[in-house]
């Protein structure tokens, strides 16, 4: 050994200099492949736009598809009115949410556990010439550890659910991360949003597996076993964005024809 | 040379980190739950291994003793944000499902354990390759379990459908258990028993014995 470590000073420069090195090399792989990154997480939002549409088709790249099969839009979430003058693929949704400028808080209203939106949010739609076939729109809202991103896709009579998916979460794998399995996200397939009444949505998770004969056995989806507090936050995330503080004002006007 | 080769591949067999030093049992038991997930979080655990085994013996003349713990921590926590950067960039899909596992290399016992046992007394080539040795333990260990959880949790290897499930209209009822983390326990208990007793010299002496009962 030479000649001795545990000098204070010799500490200090041992760590310091430690530090220092471990901070760029840190620095320098994040910054170097930031840009990958990026294009991954886009390409990923993307998959998960098309697979809730239910337009996953292993042919052809998920860039071709998205062009020719997907609009975007700029929805404004307080007038119920499409925003044209925001484009779509510039506009930084999550930037927004955060400036109280650009987001509508939501006080006592808030069942998802998000406490504010963007006023101004991006839907997409797949169009049959002027008629939409299918409304895909984002969704988050609380889990147990993580805010679950995700987009759930309704037919022209934005009522029967096409399908449903997160993109980004950070729950229990094996537990609450089941969200992601595909038996589970199948069964969102053909089950209804809305009982009699359009304002507040009758979908959402129950403890369990369904009852096919049971009476409401279109508006349930099993819950995730082992994940009560997930579940609970999937069911009030889907709940509060297809009610009257959500969507369904928006929904009621495109059934009116109105937008 | 012949040192080196030992270095790589006792811990596979006869010293392995899993299965006779039982570390690393926690990620051992949440990412084998399917062969892909193994597999990378091999990857990543033999390359931080190495790495951090490399860096602490390059340094291992320079580090005060009383703060080696942190110094050997912060060059393992650097390297593991890095390795989790590098999955982000280029196996997207495969961090998604890593999660939080990726990040857990740093608490793994294994990679601390060596770079304190092994690197902190040995010179850098040979710290680098007991690193790997031990990364290839703990990955043949991943890839064991990961294959047999596969296999029977969803009769298929590396997504491959292998054993055609009921649910896609074959025979084989897809054994829930298997993909639970418990199971795990169960596979590797029976790994570990299988080993000692092909290999009966891992069988540890008992620490104490029960006294017979006086009257």
């Amino acid at each position: 050994m030479p000649a001795n470590n545990d000098t204070i000073s010799k500490t200090l420069l041992v760590s310091v200099s430690l530090c220092v090195v471990c901070a760029v090399f840190v620095s320098a792989a994040a910054v170097a492949l930031k840009p990958q990154q990026l294009a991954n997480k886009a390409l990923d939002r993307k998959t998960n736009i098309l697979a809730a549409a239910d337009l996953v088709d292993p042919s052809k790249t998920v860039d071709e598809l998205f062009d020719n099969n997907v609009t975007a839009k700029v929805l404004d979430m307080t007038s119920y009115t499409w925003a044209d003058d925001i484009d779509p693929m510039t506009y930084d949704e999550m930037k927004a949410a955060k400036d109280p400028k650009q987001s509508v808080a939501l006080g006592d209203k808030d069942i998802a556990g998000i406490k504010q939106h963007a006023r101004y949010k991006t839907v997409y739609m797949v169009k049959n010439g002027d008629e939409i076939e299918k409304l895909i729109l984002p969704i988050h809202g609380k889990g147990l550890w993580s805010t679950l991103y995700g987009f759930v896709a309704l037919e022209g009579d934005f009522n029967t659910v096409v399908g449903l998916g997160f993109y980004s979460h950070a729950e229990t794998p094996g537990l609450g991360g089941e969200v992601d399995n595909p038996n589970w996200k199948g069964q969102w397939k053909g089950k209804k949003v809305y009982g009699d009444n359009f304002d507040s949505a009758a979908i959402g998770l129950i403890k369990g597996k369904v009852d096919p004969a049971g009476k409401n056995a279109a508006h349930q989806i099993d819950g995730l076993a082992g994940a009560t507090l997930t579940s609970v936050g999937v069911t009030n995330l889907v709940k509060f964005w297809l009610s009257e503080n959500g969507y369904s004002p928006f929904l009621v006007k495109l059934r009116a024809g109105e937008v | 040379m012949s040192e080196m080769k030992k270095v790589v591949t006792e811990p596979v067999f006869e010293n392995n980190p899993i299965a006779l030093q039982i570390l690393g049992i926690c990620s051992a038991l949440a990412v084998t739950s399917s062969l892909n997930v193994a597999l990378v979080m091999s990857l990543a655990v033999i390359v931080v291994t190495a790495f951090s085994n490399l860096f602490v013996s390059m340094i291992r003349n320079h580090i005060p003793n009383n703060i080696r713990i942190i110094v050997q921590m912060t060059i393992i926590a650097s390297l593991v944000i890095v390795v989790d950067q590098v999955l982000k960039a280029f196996a997207y899909e495969l961090s998604k499902q890593l999660s939080v596992f990726v990040g857990l290399i740093i608490t793994n016992c294994i990679v601390m354990g060596r770079a304190e046992a092994f690197a902190m007394k040995n010179p850098p080539a040979i710290s680098f390759m007991d690193g790997i040795g031990n990364g290839l333990g703990y990955g043949a260990v991943l890839l064991f379990v990961g294959f047999i959880r596969e296999l029977f949790g969803a009769g298929s290897l590396f997504g491959f459908e292998i054993f055609s499930l009921v649910n896609n209209g074959g025979w084989y009822v897809a054994n829930g258990l298997m993909l639970l983390p418990p199971s795990a326990f169960f596979v590797i208990g029976l790994m570990i028993w299988g080993l000692r007793a092909w290999k009966s010299k891992q069988v540890e002496k008992p620490d104490f014995t029960l006294a017979p009962n006086t009257k």
